[in-house]
């Protein structure tokens, strides 16, 4: 069993008028199955309302399913006693970073959640030393977060998820609200924490740039999972993706494009070298002696 | 109609030491009918260049001028340019406040002083406009979904019948289905009701496919000023202030480096679909 | 004009003052603003501005920006330098129809224009060296002992120190949604008392509800990270005086002395 499993997962939210009754319920998660693995990054896909944010709740403790069960490394996010040993584990960062950072001064911030699971405070210092330097953000620890840029911002939220050696990161539309540069920046940094430390990524998304470099990618819709595989397999169904609400990066949609019109190249192609390699020896058969390689 | 900017300059904290120009002669005619993308990153100037168009913003140099005349002169009134001049902020639906969605679309011109008669039908056809049910208007704003809100802020703008409607990334935080249908139909308001648009976004695939002029803002300067092709084609200068051209653009340029005859003046998918499928005689190139 | 109010805002520099400990800092500032009240003397109002230029001096903040909070504040100084200046009675040195203006009156003036400013200037010294954390944290230890009898201290001062965070946010939002509003046709300017009360709600309805909606997003956010008040909390930056803290003491007290010292010893009319 994986870092984080969720079992045939149901969530209502239920909408009560004011005597309690029951006005309305609206199924969020609708029997989701997904196991996954340590150290891997998962990126999930979905359009608003597809469900994904309630699941990473889930995770979190932040909601407890209503029918079904979420394991993460083995505890029941329903039992009471464990949750605050899953948040410990599972750390969650949020869509807007002025709404997440608690601290008047980025290193303190960071050490608010080593305060709250009452590490030591020497232990507490070396712990916001070392996750600054892994989000690159040591040059702001003096800094007030008002002063920073969304990217960075972002950045001291993940370094203050970090700080409580959490096993796994659930980010939550993290670039939704930042301007390319900001995107890139913070899904470098979260590349970097999975491949150096290891740590389990799962990032919520609907950029499909940001996911390429996935491990596996999962598309939820209706509160269900209805696709799941490698960047690539997910990708190559371009008609089912847009059928979800979903986009395709260019290079992949001109691909698709250019396959369905008879070019004979690769499915699932996903970056730019990856086109061009495909491209040229068919460029070649067109116009021999002209094409370099 | 046109809005015109000439040595546009603004300067926070004028004569301290923490002086800054967020602007900077920036000169630039906007005409009946375009749809100008405006594009930069954080903190290039650009919303506070867009500010300076409805005068929320006065500069501390330079002059704005609608239909010819400076909108600072004396006796100039703002708020009636502010309806002719429409701008929806980032986030648009931030500002809703009324207790249902047709009083909050009726904000605005109230404010303009028509009668109520007026007002309603104003409203109704803002709404309508942004293609937003009937059944939603009695509504209370707050519950509806996040597209719709923003539809009905938008609305709110609409609704004073501008002839210039500038936008602040009206899509940040919708999801892919959303935002295009944001942008069709500012599209649609385009095209149909020959409103002058100016688009602020930082897709610059989205820019390729909807914008007819680009502009391109670092440092409170305006860098770049021309069609998207025009634009795109100093890809490189674009990657230097931390831009980029449309993916689309990097394959093309990239097959041409190899020597393939394809044009560079390419800036959207379904261009370079049809001009690869082209080079190649109809696709089927046995 | 709510951009200018420096209360509450804290100067990234490196000064003995920013390093000391948030206990005395608040401590000093309680005695500087008693000594305020102390002082009637013209010798008493030197010390007090001696004192005062040696706080700015060693706290490394520029003078014009300690000054800035002032600005907020001109109306207020205006209204009671004025109330002193015409209705003291006294000794008459000019008669402007039922104001006059007596020596008195002058002297009181002084005092309160000086005492004012230099009440603001005091407290607003501490909170330009103190991060709103370590404040709400030298608040927290300071009034620990109130927890005996049942206050939540540390809740409240969770709660005060982040209320101080939300504040530079809250009013770039204002000046946001007032800007969005204004596009729509919005006058907060013009209209008698009710009619600018009235235009106030399309402002002020949006900046609840967000204020709303971030304290809902930052609740989750410390949930997240395991906050559930202050059981078990360990801290970064627990209070520990040093050898500056009891110094800065010795040189309160030597203060606090001296002003007693005047007003004990005084001449009247000094």
């Amino acid at each position: 069993m994986g870092i984080i499993k969720a079992s045939r997962l149901v969530f209502d939210y239920i909408k009560r008028d004011e005597d309690e009754n029951i006005q309305e319920v609206d199924r969020a998660i609708d029997h989701l199955d997904v196991d996954i693995e340590k150290g891997s990054f998962v990126a999930i896909l979905g359009h608003n309302g597809s469900g994904k944010s309630t699941f990473a709740k889930q995770i979190n403790g932040i909601l407890t399913p209503t029918e079904g069960t979420v394991w993460v490394s083995d505890r029941s996010t329903a039992e009471e006693e464990a949750v605050w040993e899953i948040r410990k584990k599972a750390g969650m960062v949020f869509q807007n970073p002025d709404n997440q950072i608690i601290g008047n001064v980025v290193e303190e911030d960071v050490g608010f959640g080593p305060e709250n699971i009452g590490v030591p405070t020497e232990e507490i210092w070396r712990r916001v030393d070392e996750s600054l330097k892994a989000v690159g953000m040591t040059a702001y620890r003096y800094k007030s977060p008002n002063k920073l840029s969304g990217g960075q911002k972002q950045r001291v939220a993940i370094a203050g998820v970090m700080a409580m050696r959490p096993e796994c990161i659930i980010l939550d539309e993290p670039t939704a609200m930042l301007d390319p540069n900001g995107r890139k920046e913070v899904i470098r940094t979260i590349g970097e924490l999975n491949r150096k430390e290891g740590i389990t990524v799962l990032l919520i998304t609907h950029y499909m740039e940001e996911v390429i470099w996935a491990d596996r990618v999962i598309v939820m819709d209706d509160g269900k999972l209805v696709m799941d595989g490698a960047p690539k397999e997910i990708f190559s169904q371009v008609d089912q993706l847009k059928q979800y609400r979903l986009d395709v990066p260019q290079v992949t949609e001109l691909a698709h494009g250019l396959r369905q019109a008879g070019v004979e190249i690769p499915k699932g192609i996903l970056s730019r070298k990856e086109l061009l390699q495909a491209l040229l020896p068919v460029f070649e058969e067109r116009f021999p002696g002209q094409i370099t390689r | 109609m046109s809005i015109r900017a000439e040595n546009l300059t603004y300067v926070y904290g004028q004569g301290t030491a923490m002086e800054q120009y967020a602007l900077r002669n920036v000169n630039f005619e906007i005409l009946d009918g375009e749809f100008v993308g405006l594009i930069g990153h954080t903190g290039s100037g650009k919303s506070t260049l867009i500010q300076h168009l409805n005068g929320l913003i006065k500069p501390t140099g330079g002059t704005v001028y609608y239909d010819g005349v400076d909108i600072h002169s004396e006796g100039y009134s703002l708020r009636e340019l502010r309806s002719k001049v429409g701008l929806v902020f980032q986030y648009p639906e931030h500002q809703l406040f009324e207790v249902d969605v047709f009083s909050d679309v009726c904000y605005g011109p109230k404010n303009l002083g028509l009668t109520k008669e007026e007002t309603e039908q104003r409203a109704r056809d803002a709404l309508r406009l942004v293609g937003l049910e009937e059944r939603y208007w009695e509504q209370s704003p707050f519950e509806l979904s996040g597209g719709q809100k923003r539809r009905v802020a938008i609305a709110g703008v609409l609704a004073m019948n501008p002839r210039v409607l500038i936008l602040d990334e009206p899509t940040a935080g919708l999801d892919p289905r959303g935002r295009d249908e944001i942008l069709d139909e500012i599209r649609e308001l385009h095209s149909e009701r020959n409103m002058s648009i100016i688009l602020v976004s930082h897709s610059m695939e989205d820019m390729a496919k909807y914008a007819g002029r680009l502009m391109v803002m670092n440092q409170g300067e305006k860098v770049f000023d021309g069609s998207p092709r025009e634009v795109f084609e100093h890809y490189r200068e674009l990657e230097a202030i931390g831009l980029a051209a449309p993916e689309v653009t990097y394959i093309v340029h990239e097959l041409r480096d190899h020597g393939v005859p394809i044009g560079d003046d390419i800036t959207t998918v379904e261009e370079a679909q049809k001009a690869i499928l082209k080079l190649l005689g109809g696709g089927n190139h046995d | 004009m709510i951009r200018d109010i420096t209360l509450g805002q804290y100067y990234p520099v490196d000064s003995v003052l920013h390093r000391m400990d948030p206990r005395t800092k608040l401590f000093g500032t309680m005695v500087f603003i008693i000594s305020l009240f102390l002082a009637d003397s013209v010798v008493a109002y030197v010390i007090a501005t001696l004192f005062l230029a040696m706080a700015i001096r060693i706290s490394k903040v520029p003078f014009p920006f300690m000054v800035r909070g002032l600005k907020a504040m001109v109306f207020l100084l205006l209204i009671s330098v004025s109330f002193n200046l015409f209705l003291t009675d006294g000794q008459v040195l000019v008669r402007l129809g039922f104001l006059k203006i007596t020596r008195e009156g002058i002297r009181l003036s002084c005092f309160m224009g000086l005492r004012l400013i230099y009440l603001i200037v005091g407290s607003s010294i501490m909170t330009l060296t103190t991060t709103p954390n370590q404040l709400t944290d030298g608040l927290e230890k300071s009034l620990g002992f109130l927890k005996a009898v049942k206050v939540p201290v540390h809740e409240i001062s969770m709660m005060m120190s982040i209320a101080l965070r939300f504040i530079p946010i809250l009013v770039e939002e204002t000046d946001k949604i007032m800007k969005a509003q204004m596009a729509r046709g919005a006058d907060f300017e013009s209209g008698n008392l009710i009619q600018k009360a009235r235009s106030m709600v399309p402002l002020l309805v949006p900046l609840f509800i967000s204020a709303f909606r971030r304290a809902t997003d930052l609740a989750m956010a410390m949930e997240a990270r395991c906050y559930r008040g202050g059981e078990g909390r360990t801290k970064m930056k627990p209070l520990r005086y040093s050898r500056r803290d009891y110094a800065a003491y010795g040189v309160y007290g030597i203060y606090l002395a001296a002003m007693i010292g005047v007003k004990v010893l005084a001449v009247p009319g000094i």
